[in-house]
């Protein structure tokens, strides 16, 4: 891609292309400046807002304050960080080989994903806060408890989409792969599973997200009702204290790590489909 | 009358040594749709026959039946001799190249599926692609390639095997006609050297006849053998023969008999 745009712009241009070069080159700048002068400006003006109306910290802390926060908690917050962490990436691998390994049995049989999706489906929607109690009585290992809350909410998007993608293999490559003689396992590794990548890594983004929400949500309800040590527990005990700045810097680390697994998967998922798949391809001409 | 046209469409196959016949060939669908009807045809090694007709005549249904990929109603599709394993080369209408793997890896797969590594393929996968002239191509991924490049491939991967029979099932159909013209040659010569027979499903008059030797013209509704024509200029056909009064007489020779296939449609009239 360099090189086809450096012989570009060497060709003498006339205006149209130029000036579509330049337009290209003014988005490419503006996308990350314009959200990043937004975000700076709303910052200011919560500052603003905090010192014009004499707001006291316990209420609305500064940004300031916040980041002050941030810092002289750095070693509480950081630890409990690593807490949400283990269990948010713990519970997206299992949600990973849970979602994949079912859909790979649904799409051995027809009767089996019959049989067996409208399940997945109930635990799918039925709100996690619910079901927890139940969780807490059967289950007696903390970390056990939040793990299978975090996997119920992550592993659906990947199940459901990798199933889809399973099943949309192009019809004349299965009668290709019939007429040479390939056995099960041959079409599953060699046609289906990569044929379901695309749909596969949609699912890992959704899942991604939902595996810290998860994890979160599932260490709120556990956090009243016993002894935790993640970011959540950091924000409940901090709202009991009204100690605001913490529960902002709290909240900003909980934001901050989820931009961060999105824009991780988002690469991934790049780097596996840039080559061959639409989504992953610059737009050209 | 229509069993002179059917004796007419049963000449045993050129004088050529029987490959495979299809006996009384019927498919009807679950739809009620009747695909085909009594279809009786003899194939002859080394022949390029053209399956040519309007939508709807089964031609399709036909090579697929012949491929094993679907089982007939009625009659039989009979082998002469034993078929073995990747004796019969598919080439689909789209190049249904799988669009994660390289070229190397499309043309490979066949092999693979049987078990052949990539190593002791390598060089046979180089001959294939060489011989239709996509050398240095190898590692490129089907969007790299043009359509008439995507199409080559799936060729390559069909010839891999060294099959005994190709089906292609109007493979150069979204083509632009340039890249039409230079397929349709590029596929002659392959027959030439290598003289595998060919089943080709078409409904361009003037690429069956370019091709083939023989043209099975079919009918619709239900779908069925009309008449056959013998296309009896000798090989190799090149841009000459595509300009010659010969080619023009021939196609509408076979455009006529086309005509009256349609015409003979049961009773709804052709498309």
């Amino acid at each position: 891609m360099a090189a086809i745009d450096g012989s570009v712009a060497a060709a003498a241009l006339d205006p149209e292309e130029a000036r579509r070069l330049r337009n290209q080159r003014i988005e490419k700048i503006g996308r990350w400046l314009l959200p990043l002068s937004i975000m700076a400006l709303a910052i200011y003006g919560w500052d603003r807002i905090c010192v014009l109306n004499d707001i006291p910290k316990y209420i609305l802390p500064r940004p300031g304050v916040v980041l002050e926060t941030l810092v002289s908690d750095a070693p509480l917050l950081f630890g409990s960080l690593l807490t949400t962490l283990k269990i948010t990436f713990l519970s997206l691998i299992l949600a990973v080989a849970g979602g994949v390994g079912l859909a790979v049995l649904f799409a051995q049989s027809k009767w089996v994903e019959m049989s067996f999706f409208p399940f997945a489906i109930v635990l799918q929607v039925t709100p996690i806060v619910a079901i927890f109690p139940l969780i807490n009585i059967y289950v007696d290992n903390q970390m056990a408890k939040l793990l299978l809350c975090a996997w119920i909410v992550a592993f659906f998007p990947i199940l459901s989409n990798t199933t889809l993608g399973l099943n949309s293999v192009d019809r004349n490559l299965r009668d290709l792969f019939k007429m040479n003689g390939a056995t099960r396992w041959q079409e599953l590794w060699h046609l289906r599973l990569p044929a379901a990548m695309p749909y596969f890594l949609g699912g890992l983004k959704i899942a991604g997200g939902l595996s810290l929400i998860g994890a979160v949500v599932a260490e709120f309800v556990a956090g009243s009702s016993g002894q935790s040590s993640g970011l959540a527990s950091r924000i409940i005990e901090a709202g009991y204290r009204l100690n605001a700045p913490r529960l902002f810097a709290a909240l900003i680390l909980i934001s901050f790590t989820g931009i961060v697994i999105f824009l991780v998967l988002s690469l991934v998922s790049h780097l596996i489909l840039r080559r061959w798949h639409e989504s992953a391809l610059k737009q050209e001409g | 009358m229509l069993a002179e046209l059917r004796e007419a469409a049963r000449p045993e196959s050129g004088g050529n040594a029987p490959l495979l016949s299809l006996r009384s060939v019927g498919k009807s669908f679950s739809n009620g749709v009747t695909a085909l009807s009594d279809v009786d045809l003899a194939i002859g090694e080394g022949d390029f026959v053209s399956l040519l007709g309007p939508s709807g005549c089964g031609k399709s249904t036909a090579l697929r039946l012949i491929a094993g990929l679907s089982i007939p109603t009625s009659g039989q599709v009979h082998w002469h001799r034993q078929v073995e394993s990747g004796s019969v080369g598919f080439v689909f209408q789209e190049p249904t190249l799988l669009p994660w793997a390289s070229v190397f890896e499309n043309v490979w797969l066949p092999l693979r599926l049987r078990g052949v590594s990539r190593n002791v393929a390598a060089s046979r996968i180089a001959e294939v692609l060489a011989r239709v002239r996509l050398n240095g191509f190898e590692d490129a991924v089907p969007r790299e390639l043009s359509g008439g490049m995507k199409m080559r491939v799936s060729i390559a991967r069909a010839l891999v095997t060294g099959p005994r029979l190709l089906l292609m099932d109007e493979p150069f159909a979204a083509l632009d006609e340039i890249t039409r013209f230079r397929l349709n040659n590029d596929l002659l010569s392959l027959w030439e050297q290598e003289r595998f027979t060919v089943i080709f499903v078409t409904h361009s008059v003037f690429e069956s006849v370019f091709l083939s030797n023989r043209i099975v013209v079919m009918a619709a509704r239900p779908g069925r053998v009309f008449r056959e024509v013998e296309v009896g200029a000798g090989y190799p056909r090149d841009e000459a023969f595509r300009t010659s009064p010969e080619y023009a007489a021939l196609c509408r020779e076979t455009s006529d008999v086309l005509g009256a296939a349609m015409n003979a449609g049961g009773g709804h009239g052709g498309d």
